[in-house]
């Protein structure tokens, strides 16, 4: 039913277009007094629920605001450390948003190449020669398809598991990409792609392939 | 130039004759940036480069072909699939060493040419369409094939047909690091 990222990585494995179409964010803002029934970690400079889910509150949603303003990893809008704020009573009470921290830009970055490594090693490790390596990564929540050009290219969608038609999502994106990027002669090869109407076709392709939805074109 | 029917924009259709009309004026005007006939062809080879390095993956985005699994398999898929989408002719390839690794593309209608019966003498050595010849070079280069790729016969040098040669440089044993 829903789309939710694109991913394009070169050759090298660099990331070099991105697009965050869809994002089931669920944010929840409550008020607390003290002390606060959750119990909260430091981790990866964020401050993340560790134990006590309650109320659409779960378990490894960052602390995202405090009283409406946001946060700045572990330290608050003015500096102060969270852990240590919410640990004095005399800041209650206080009102704090939770939620899925998004990934930071440098963090997507990594996140390709690492899944390009992991391509290289799935298609070495394959017992039959000439593996077209992973094509589709299933977990509950989404389903990752990745195809991988004759060039070298890989594009990747994140995709909702009861999503279809993919597969031609993928080529379409193939033949965008081919269009918008690389016939604009501004455009070098192997950078992040900054083309306007790649993005705007893009988008459209998506709509397209989600209006489909469930019992569009078989995959 | 036409776009395939898997799409949902109308056929814009270009003017063949403007396009041999552009490629004969920067030939044309090479030459009055160039003296020696090297130098012309160089750079038409260069820009032929730059577009094969593009061009190929529109080839393949539009064509959905499988991967080539041996030299003369890749040589039919350049003849007979990408000369007939972008030029709509269809050379015939013969392979001319034992090794298997040494192919010629004998083109009978060049539309590039249509309009050029023979060369001026003091360009004696131009290769008019040399521009193909880097246009392959870079398709090849970019699924990893090395090769290298020139006229050996011209029409409009005086021999009886057009004759495009490709030397694929690596062999196939070689290729251990290949991907996928």
């Amino acid at each position: 039913m829903a789309i939710f990222s694109v991913y394009v990585v070169n050759k090298a494995g660099g990331l070099i277009y991105q697009l965050d179409h869809y994002a089931p964010r669920a944010d929840t803002e409550k008020t607390f007094s003290f002390p606060l029934d959750l119990v909260l970690r430091l981790h990866d400079e964020r401050v993340v629920v560790a134990f006590g889910q309650r109320d659409g509150i779960r378990v490894g949603h960052a602390v995202l605001a405090i009283n409406g303003a946001e946060v700045n990893g572990r330290f608050t809008a003015d500096g102060k450390d969270v852990l240590e704020f919410l640990g004095n009573p005399a800041n209650y009470p206080v009102s704090i948003r939770f939620g899925r921290h998004r990934l930071s830009s440098n963090e997507k970055l990594m996140l390709a190449s690492m899944f390009h490594s992991l391509f290289a090693i799935g298609s070495q490790l394959s017992p039959e020669v000439g593996s077209s390596g992973i094509e589709m990564l299933e977990t509950d929540t989404f389903k990752l398809h990745c195809f991988q050009t004759l060039t070298g290219i890989k594009f990747m969608v994140l995709a909702d598991p009861r999503q279809t038609g993919i597969d031609a999502l993928l080529r379409k994106i193939y033949e965008i990409y081919s269009d918008f990027a690389l016939k604009n002669p501004f455009y070098s090869l192997e950078m992040p792609i900054r083309c306007e109407l790649f993005d705007q076709n893009l988008k459209l392709a998506l709509e397209v392939a989600e209006k489909a939805g469930p019992f569009g074109p078989a995959s | 130039m036409s776009r395939s029917p898997g799409r949902k924009q109308e056929n814009h259709k270009i003017s063949r004759e403007l396009f041999v009309l552009t490629y004969g004026a920067l030939v044309a005007q090479l030459c009055k940036d160039y003296e020696k006939d090297e130098d012309v062809n160089a750079c038409l080879d260069r820009m032929g480069y730059s577009i094969g390095i593009r061009l190929i993956d529109d080839f393949l985005a539009r064509s959905a072909v499988k991967k080539c699994r041996s030299y003369s398999e890749t040589t039919d898929m350049i003849a007979q699939v990408a000369f007939k989408m972008y030029l709509g002719v269809t050379p015939s390839v013969s392979c001319s060493s034992a090794t298997g690794n040494e192919f010629s593309l004998i083109l009978d209608k060049n539309p590039l040419v249509d309009f050029v019966e023979e060369l001026p003498v003091e360009r004696a050595s131009l290769c008019y369409c040399n521009l193909l010849c880097g246009v392959i070079r870079g398709a090849l280069e970019m699924v990893h094939l090395a090769a290298e790729v020139s006229f050996l016969q011209d029409r409009l040098k005086g021999d009886a047909v057009t004759e495009i040669g490709i030397t694929f440089l690596r062999k196939p044993e070689d290729r251990k690091h290949r991907r996928n």
